[in-house]
């Protein structure tokens, strides 16, 4: 096989395409319109593009393939849909072009959008996105429901486009970088929580994948492997990906908010005082 | 600020419980169908492949319209799951009374072009039973019709003697009489669970 059968999509979807052509095209065109002051900086660049990269890699390229066929890349394919591209995303913190976008949208069409802020609002309350984070993993993972999702191509589709989205929406709530003591952004101390407790449901989930002795997920073996790999040594590698990464990343996630508490500490006291004042 | 937080937590649970039960229970009535085989209409395109068959011929899916068709992907140097699904399948269609036979076709496609030629081929399904078509094609043809049902092959490298297995699908896709995909059946039901699933399928449409 040529190195261009590894890079082409195995299963072609126009959509997707164009939807990472979109994207990268916005953001290229907002950084070179947006004033000095607000570009981003050359690091913040490289996550987003990475980010962007990584996720349009495991949906089209020949990773795909493997995702379809093997249990354990299909745990890596969600993995980088689900939490590394987000977060890499999330991180790079996109804002200044996603406002520079927003001022250029007619007061007419804001409005007409305007439902959809109200559903983004409901969907990062953290009770709700935390539910929808974890949730959206168990119900792919659920064995009857990942044996359908294999088996059809469209639930196949729905689920990498829905695990993206939600990863999107999820590590943009816990890393948004506006300050909550002066924005109406998730607080520290509750992003901490919720990252902590998205980590010790996926460690459930992936214990038990991990430590299942019967065949949880057949239809590898059913719908026929990539490479002949032992059936027991897919299950194990993929409960491993679905136990320990996932893991990790909140335990990060936890730690780089904390150094961003610790960083604005007593930063906007004066504020907050002001503020209590003002409720009082 | 806590209180808010209690407040929100009070209407937001039993919000999360009833959408929990809500998907819970659709699992279960999922199931409900008296099928032993796994439901798989409109999970699935209906049937559709060009290949060629025991006698090197070109077909098409055309070929074998008007009969429930039972397709399997294998190869005739296969130690272990197609034989035995060749032959249950042969021990499941022979328990058949002569006019419901006639309505069955097995459609046997080996994905392993390289070793098993026509005549190879041939004299593997003829074995197995009269109401077996061995069918074959380019690789590239069967990549094809494998990705249609999500199913996919692959080689592991020759040993010393030239022979290398070949991991495959080893479910069986059942196809209704104008083609749409019905069943998936798993090669552990037993040949009373697939005649039971078959019957049922057959008769359905006279």
């Amino acid at each position: 096989m040529s190195l261009l059968d590894y890079l082409l999509p195995y299963d072609f979807s126009p959509l997707t395409v164009l939807s990472y052509m979109l994207v990268m095209g916005f953001y290229g065109i907002g950084l070179l319109r947006i004033p000095d002051q607000d570009r981003p900086g050359a690091l913040r660049i490289f996550a987003f593009t990475l980010g962007v990269i990584i996720c349009y890699a495991v949906m089209q390229t020949r990773f795909d393939y493997y995702a379809q066929y093997m249990f354990f890349v299909h745990r890596g394919q969600h993995l980088i849909l689900h939490h590394i591209g987000p977060i890499l995303i999330a991180l790079s913190n996109p804002l200044p072009v996603m406002r520079f976008w927003f001022e250029k949208i007619s007061p007419g069409w804001r409005r007409t959008l305007q439902p959809l802020g109200c559903v983004y609002h409901v969907l990062q309350q953290p009770f709700i996105a935390l539910f929808l984070f974890v949730g959206l993993i168990y119900f792919w993972l659920w064995p009857s429901i990942h044996f359908d999702a294999m088996l059809s191509r469209d639930l196949y589709w729905v689920m990498n486009w829905s695990m993206l989205l939600d990863g999107l929406l999820f590590w943009w709530l816990i890393f948004d970088p506006r300050p909550p003591a002066i924005t109406s952004s998730l607080g520290y101390g509750r992003r901490m929580l919720v990252l902590a407790a998205a980590g010790v449901l996926q460690m459930f989930l992936g214990a038990w994948i991990v430590f299942s002795r019967d065949m949880v997920y057949d239809v590898y073996e059913v719908c026929g492997r990539a490479w002949p790999l032992d059936p027991e040594v897919d299950q194990l590698l993929g409960g491993m990906l679905t136990y320990i990464p996932p893991a990790m990343m909140s335990i990060l996630g936890i730690l780089l908010i904390l150094r961003r508490a610790m960083h604005e500490d007593g930063k906007y006291t004066n504020h907050s005082k002001n503020l209590e004042r003002k409720a009082s | 600020m806590s209180t808010r937080f209690r407040r929100h937590r009070t209407k937001i649970i039993p919000a999360i419980s009833t959408v929990v039960m809500a998907i819970l229970l659709t699992g279960c009535l999922g199931n409900e169908e008296d099928w032993h085989g796994k439901n798989i209409s409109g999970l699935m395109p209906e049937l559709e492949f060009d290949l060629i068959n025991s006698q090197g011929d070109p077909v098409s899916s055309n070929d074998y319209s008007g009969r429930v068709r039972m397709l399997f992907f294998g190869f005739t140097s296969c130690p272990d799951v197609c034989p035995t699904t060749l032959q249950k399948l042969n021990q499941v269609t022979s328990g058949l009374s002569p006019e419901l036979q006639e309505e069955v076709l097995t459609l046997f496609v080996s994905v392993d072009p390289q070793r098993d030629n026509p005549e190879r081929l041939a004299e593997y399904v003829d074995f197995f039973g009269d109401d077996i078509v061995g069918l074959t094609g380019e690789e590239l043809q069967l990549r094809e019709l494998a990705k249609r049902y999500r199913t996919t092959f692959g080689y592991e490298e020759p040993g010393p003697d030239g022979n290398y297995a070949v991991s495959h699908s080893s479910a069986i896709y059942v196809f209704d009489r104008e083609g749409n995909p019905r069943l998936l059946i798993r090669p552990d039901l037993s040949g009373e669970e697939i005649r039971h699933d078959l019957v049922a399928l057959i008769q359905e449409g006279s």
